[in-house]
């Protein structure tokens, strides 16, 4: 029963999707209008929000790709991985102030140059973390995951949201993690530096900064640093590996890949650990930016690390890194300008709109090969 | 009385003696105070789990949105009730009861509209719908404000119990209706999107409403919710008859919703979307239907939980506990209605009865170190559920005559 609108007027109304436009045109008009009210009004404090909006973004980035690699793989939101992060963190909190992990070149070669000393340090220490998170994602893929593969996927979401919870209050007992908000020690010291029309120079006491300049540290610098690095080198996995290959197969098309002579159950493991051991890198990275440490600090930055890879398109990795990157800029841009408590909300809406229009997320479609 | 068949004799002879022997032994003080919150708690738990179980497990829509409904719910059965008992005003009545009575008209005024407009796209009609409400609050507003007082005047009238009493039932449903309208508009877009962003969305919203919950004195102009410090001061209403009562209702409704044709149609969305559609069935329209009905389910237990231990927090609203009617549904299996509700009741005794007394002092701190491994091996045994598709034969007798198949969906989602 076909029935036609007579009316012009409504007919172009209905054709034009003018109202849904117009809506999301005074939505749009009010963000761009705060934005560029702040940034006419003072660039330099804009300016800062974005360095620390993408401070905040390079280390969700991190925390994303493992959920995006997770899902395009084996379709499981993995609730667990905020708190593999929170592993993360903890063990190089103890690698540092139980075992000085970081000082051990030092220790060994004191005459070496101290810099150099220290990025040794520093590096082993964050690999001591991706290490330990990639043998608790494995193991934790081997008991909680693998037996459900064959099980409605609700089964293993189920699983994960209990391995989430193990993790938070089995780090909680006393003897472990102690339910405690820790204060973190950081392996190197914090080095400021400011930038603007004014000139360049240290951020130190005593000395006065000219106007307009814009304040970064030597964790800013890392964080970036160690992103992008880790990012280059999952992409070279990914795409020019033998086992990043499989990767792509199985989580393409897993019984094919099967026939293909991948064991995809292997695959599916190290791709947990690949995952697990890049939140681990961004659980160090998050608290010395951040620096304390508690059994519940992988909630927060889990969930929005997770909506950041579906709003870049779950399963793209250039994806859930465009999307950490716009998440962060939300959260400090919101916090600053529209209003410190809603800023969650804000970023939630910001995916319910995204997602509203595009369903599959920014680079959802762009990106055909997913893993 | 021909027409009555043997299961439902048993089925409500069954409940009325379940009840009695409940009621008895709480009135000679076998069940204590502890013993009884947690009781209404599972009660509680019991509602907001058959209204996912509507939305996930009949109608096959992944929602986690459900506590976010069941603030809502809670948070406005309590404002009414709060209102009432300590200032005194019926207003917090009249203005919600015209907001939900006005929004209701509005949405099926427009729904009537835009169903006789072909291709209307979903955002241009979702702007329509939220500006037309917007418009319709605030007259409620401007209009309960005006009627509070002679409203009040009539309730002060009536014996003090009856009063309160019935102000309560009447929050509570309008906890429901309240969450019910935003549950329409909200889904409304979002329904469009696939499953696991569906999921995903509904999350996001749970969140929003805890942020919105944690300001809602500085920022919703809500001073007596008291926003991140916990509403505190709501009459101690909720008690095993009204929360028997509800959860009967809920459980006969949802029976009798599923032998209708309208239930036929939302299990039919779960088995296969595309072949549902080519027997003419409105897909959009039923997957809407159930959402509203699955969250003025969640709202409803809302109102009930928010006078059981008189005090509200936002943290009891929080995304992490927003897992906890799904554990539920898996548990008792998905689409079982019966395994459900006994999965409810046994999660509520385990988790806030049993483990709290089991463990010796000092033991506390690992009642959630426990939980999530009995959580795993439950899953790891009994993937489908506790109760798979297992029902008493009062509800059997109208369930649609399915293989199991809630997981049949497992491959092609994306």
């Amino acid at each position: 029963m076909e029935r036609k609108n007579q009316n012009p007027v409504m007919q172009w109304i209905v054709k034009s999707k003018i109202l849904g436009i117009l809506f999301f045109i005074v939505i749009g008009a009010f963000v761009i209008l705060k934005i560029g009210e702040a940034l006419t009004s003072n660039p330099s404090l804009f300016l800062q929000q974005v360095v620390n909006g993408l401070q905040l973004g390079f280390v969700y980035a991190l925390i994303a790709l493992g959920y995006t690699m997770i899902y395009g793989i084996v379709r499981l939101i993995n609730f667990a991985h905020g708190d593999v992060f929170m592993v993360g963190a903890f063990t190089s909190f103890f690698t540092i102030s139980r075992f000085n992990l970081h000082l051990w070149f030092q220790n060994i070669f004191p005459s070496f140059p101290a810099l150099s000393a220290q990025v040794i340090g520093t590096v082993t220490v964050v690999l001591a973390s991706m290490a330990v998170c990639a043998l608790l994602a494995f193991t934790i893929e081997k008991i909680a995951y693998k037996p459900l593969r064959e099980a409605p996927r609700i089964s293993a979401l189920i699983t994960a949201i209990g391995i989430s919870f193990f993790l938070e209050y089995f780090g909680a007992l006393n003897f472990v993690f102690t339910p405690n908000y820790i204060t973190y020690k950081r392996p190197f010291e914090v080095r400021s530096w400011f930038i603007g029309p004014g000139g360049f120079g240290t951020f130190e006491t005593g000395v006065t900064i000219p106007d307009n300049s814009i304040i970064f540290s030597n964790i800013f610098l890392i964080i970036v640093l160690a992103s992008i690095f880790l990012l280059l080198v999952l992409q070279y996995i990914v795409k020019r590996t033998k086992i990043g290959k499989a990767m792509r197969a199985v989580a393409f098309d897993k019984p094919t890949a099967r026939l293909m002579g991948i064991n995809s159950d292997a695959v599916i493991s190290i791709t947990f650990a690949l995952g697990a051991a890049l939140a681990g890198a961004a659980g160090v990275l998050y608290s010395i930016a951040y620096p304390q440490v508690y059994f519940t600090m992988g909630i927060t930055p889990g969930m929005k690390a997770f909506v950041a890879a579906v709003v870049g398109g779950i399963g793209s990795i250039p994806g859930a890194f465009l999307g950490a990157l716009i998440m962060g800029q939300a959260e400090t841009l919101s916090a600053a300008y529209i209003s410190t408590p809603m800023r969650d909300a804000i970023a939630f809406s910001l995916l319910i709109i995204v997602l509203l229009i595009r369903p599959k997320g920014i680079m959802g479609e762009i990106a055909s090969e997913k893993v | 009385m021909k027409n009555i068949s043997k299961s439902t004799i048993v089925f409500l002879l069954g409940s009325i003696l379940l009840f009695t022997a409940v009621q008895v032994l709480i009135n000679l003080g076998f069940i204590n105070t502890f013993w009884k919150t947690i009781l209404l708690l599972a009660g509680v738990m019991a509602i907001v789990s058959l209204g996912l179980n509507l939305i996930y497990g009949f109608n096959g829509q992944f929602s986690l949105g459900q506590y976010g409904f069941y603030a809502i719910g809670a948070y406005t059965a309590a404002d009414i009730t709060f209102r009432w008992t300590q200032l005194h005003s019926a207003q917090g009545l009249t203005v919600v009861f015209l907001i939900a009575l006005f929004a209701g008209a509005t949405i099926m005024v427009i729904q009537k509209a835009v169903s006789k407009i072909r291709g209307m796209d979903t955002l241009s009609a979702f702007a329509l719908y939220i500006v037309a409400i917007l418009i319709a609050i605030f007259a409620a507003v401007k209009l309960g404000q005006l009627v509070a007082n002679p409203i009040t005047a009539i309730f002060n009238f009536m014996p003090k119990n009856i009063a309160q009493t019935s102000i309560f039932l009447i929050a509570v449903v309008l906890g429901g209706a309240i969450a019910a309208e935003v549950s329409f508009l909200f889904g409304l877009p979002v329904l469009t999107l696939g499953s696991d962003y569906f999921g995903i969305a509904t999350l996001g919203f749970t969140i929003i409403v805890k942020v919105l919950l944690d300001n809602s004195d500085t920022m919703l102009g809500f001073e007596e919710m008291k926003g991140a410090r916990g509403m505190i001061g709501i009459p101690k209403l909720t008690n095993w008859i009204w929360m028997f009562v509800f959860l009967f209702l809920t459980i006969v409704f949802i029976r009798n919703l599923l032998n209708s044709s309208y239930g036929r149609a939302i299990v039919s969305i779960r088995e296969d979307e595309t072949a549902a559609t080519s027997m003419g069935i409105n897909v959009a329209f039923y997957k809407t239907v159930t959402f509203v009905i699955g969250s003025f389910l969640a709202g409803l237990a809302g109102g009930l939980y928010a006078h059981v231990n008189g005090f509200l927090h936002p943290n009891t609203f929080s995304f992490v506990k927003s897992f906890d009617p799904l554990i539920i549904v898996v548990f008792g299996g998905l689409g079982s209605i019966t395994g459900t509700v006994a999965a409810s009741f046994g999660w509520a005794l385990m988790l806030e009865g049993v483990l709290r007394l089991v463990l010796p002092d000092g033991f506390e701190t690992w009642r959630y170190v426990i939980y999530p491994i009995l959580l795993l091996i439950m899953m790891l045994l009994k993937p489908n559920g506790l109760f798979g598709n297992f029902e008493i034969p009062f509800i059997r007798a109208v369930m649609p005559p399915l293989k199991k198949s809630a997981d049949k969906k497992n491959e092609e989602v994306a």
